[in-house]
């Protein structure tokens, strides 16, 4: 057999990936829910496993979930394997958000009906990209993303200019932005659940049913466009949903990066490159990836918490490596 | 069998005009060659009928212009084969001839039995079976480009737009795509508008040439017309031998200049 005969037998029918990425899901599930610093299955209470653990495993899985199928989507309509889902602006937009929030102060919004901080990081990452879009569309006419990938760099670079100039002038609240941007599940509770999951479920179901539009992409803007696709709705239809998707996960958990990029490429490499099977296989495994990478971070330094955003770049760069040095796509 | 028509075409980029005014009528099942030297606006015409570039005038199929259809119902009239088509490394051939079918599925809806049965049968008559299943990033230049003009069959459009078919194959290679192309249009009546830069060739498979430079029509007509050494030596600035074979085919070869 072949080189290439190998590569298809590996990669394998499209039910045989579901099967197995479901599984891991279920495995990292069961996992998550019986490791913590409180004891392990059996010795913790019943109280603490369903009010304080299964909400985190199940937070930490929506959040991969979306922070994946969202930097595959981008990655799709910007037909750039290095892209992630805060290309546009939603991160440093969010971070802006919470860092005013933090400035203004946390004990005096501790009577507020509703908590801010959510709020105006989801805002604030709305806006960034809102902006983004404004901008890049004045200046591009043409069907490239290239012109709305400057503008996003652009405003990315004000909002973290805003955002130091306000730290500058609030020394005091530095570590607890810097907390919130290198992303934590420790406050997980199923409020924060109930807050994300209808925008994360909205934004999947639009991203999935733009699968094969994605595919057609892959032959670039002119050639999607001679096929009859509308490249431009689209791509305004996808990054709408990936932003909005985005912004409410990261209003809760902060800014986890890394998964955005690592696990689309992770799918693409042993699965194949096909967005029918990297977005739902991105769903499957990012949710995995992040609810198994946040149990070294609850137990590693017990009972301090390390943050889940390093814990990600942590274990995800080197075992990435590895699978770029193992599973090299056909070139 | 679809006519297409060119109405006082015009395409300007910015202050720059790179079509001037272009009308002519290519009929049912009629190979139009475009020919002319670089910057002519050979591919400004083929993208303006494909619809990737705003021009004024009208592009018309079958007497009803382009600009008034929905791009899925342009793309059911027109294929478009781009001068260097993308061809992504880690899609399988059989993935790639599946997208000829866009225009076909809804906007949520996914290739059916027909479109996959379509696409085989495809690659079957185009003896291309053996690469359904191969990344294009292990093809060579000819079975890409034979992958290509399968896409562009799988569109079912009766016109077929080719940009500089064969700039990137051996001479073998580019016989072999342009007899395929010349045997579909004869099987399927399609309608051939190209842009080439090989003489020869063009005089071998069109019906027709039309000389371009900058932006207008100089010459049209046959091989035996268009493509004389006095004309390309004014147009494209060289010194040409002009051979016409006993069969009709004009053959153009470079002169070297005597030191």
């Amino acid at each position: 057999m072949t080189d290439r005969h190998v590569q298809r037998a590996v990669r394998g029918s499209s039910a045989l990936w579901f099967t197995v990425a479901t599984l891991l899901l279920l495995g990292a599930l069961a996992l998550g829910v019986m490791i913590g610093p409180a004891g392990n299955w059996g010795t913790a209470s019943w109280n603490i496993i369903w009010h304080v653990r299964m909400p985190r495993v199940v937070l930490a899985g929506v959040v991969g979930a979306m922070l994946s199928v969202a930097g595959a989507s981008y990655q799709g309509v910007f037909r750039n394997p290095l892209v992630d889902p805060y290309l546009l602006g939603v991160a440093a937009g969010a971070g802006l958000g919470a860092t005013i929030v933090f400035a203004i102060g946390r004990s005096s919004t501790t009577g507020w009906w509703i908590d801010p901080l959510p709020l105006a990081a989801f805002v604030g990452g709305s806006l960034a990209v809102l902006v983004t879009y404004l901008v890049g569309a004045s200046f591009g006419a043409g069907r490239s993303g290239v012109t709305l990938v400057l503008a996003g760099v652009a405003v990315t670079s004000l909002a973290t200019a805003i955002q130091a100039f306000v730290l500058q002038r609030n020394n005091d609240v530095i570590r607890e932005v810097y907390g919130w941007i290198l992303g934590r599940l420790t406050v997980a509770s199923w409020g924060d659940v109930r807050l994300v999951l209808p925008y994360v479920v909205v934004s999947t179901v639009v991203l999935l049913a733009h699968r094969r539009h994605l595919d057609v992409l892959r032959v670039g803007d002119d050639e999607a466009a001679a096929l009859g696709t509308q490249v431009r709705r689209v791509r305004l239809v996808v990054v709408v949903a990936a932003t909005l998707g985005t912004a409410a996960v990261v209003s809760v958990s902060g800014l986890i990066g890394f998964v955005g990029i690592v696990v689309p490429h992770v799918v693409r490499l042993v699965a194949g490159a096909s967005y029918r099977r990297v977005l739902p296989l991105s769903l499957l495994l990012g949710a995995t990836f992040l609810i198994l990478v946040d149990i070294p971070g609850r137990v590693l330094q017990d009972p301090a918490e390390t943050p889940i955003g390093v814990v990600t770049a942590f274990f995800g760069a080197p075992f990435f490596i590895l699978l770029l040095r193992t599973r090299r796509a056909p070139s | 069998m679809s006519s297409l028509a060119f109405r006082s075409l015009t395409v300007r980029y910015g202050k720059r005009t790179a079509v001037t005014e272009f009308s002519d009528v290519v009929t049912p099942g009629e190979w139009l060659c475009l020919i002319g030297p670089n910057g002519a606006g050979k591919s400004s015409i083929l993208r303006a009928a494909a619809g990737l570039v705003a021009h004024a005038g009208d592009v018309e199929v079958d007497g009803a212009p382009l600009a008034i259809r929905s791009a899925r119902r342009r793309a059911e009239l027109v294929a478009y084969v781009p001068q260097s088509p993308e061809l992504p490394a880690d899609m399988t051939g059989t993935e790639y001839v599946l997208l000829g079918r866009t225009p076909y599925i809804a906007y949520f809806g996914v290739e059916s039995e027909h479109d996959r049965a379509m696409v085989a049968n495809v690659l079957d008559r185009l003896d291309l079976a053996g690469l359904g299943d191969r990344y294009l990033g292990t093809m060579s230049g000819g079975e890409r480009q034979r992958l290509v003009i399968a896409r562009a069959l799988a569109q079912e459009a009766p016109i077929m737009l080719l940009d500089e078919p064969t700039s990137a194959l051996d001479i073998g290679h580019q016989q072999q795509a342009l007899e395929l192309v010349d045997r579909l249009r004869h099987e399927h009546g399609l309608t051939v508008v190209s842009a080439m830069h090989d003489l020869t060739l063009a005089g071998l498979y069109a019906d027709r040439l039309s000389l371009l430079h900058h932006g207008h029509v100089v010459s049209t007509g046959t091989a035996a017309h268009v493509l004389r050494a006095e004309t390309l030596s004014e147009f494209y600035g060289v010194n040409v031998l002009v051979h016409h074979e006993d069969d009709g085919t004009v053959v153009v070869v470079p002169k070297r200049s005597v030191v």
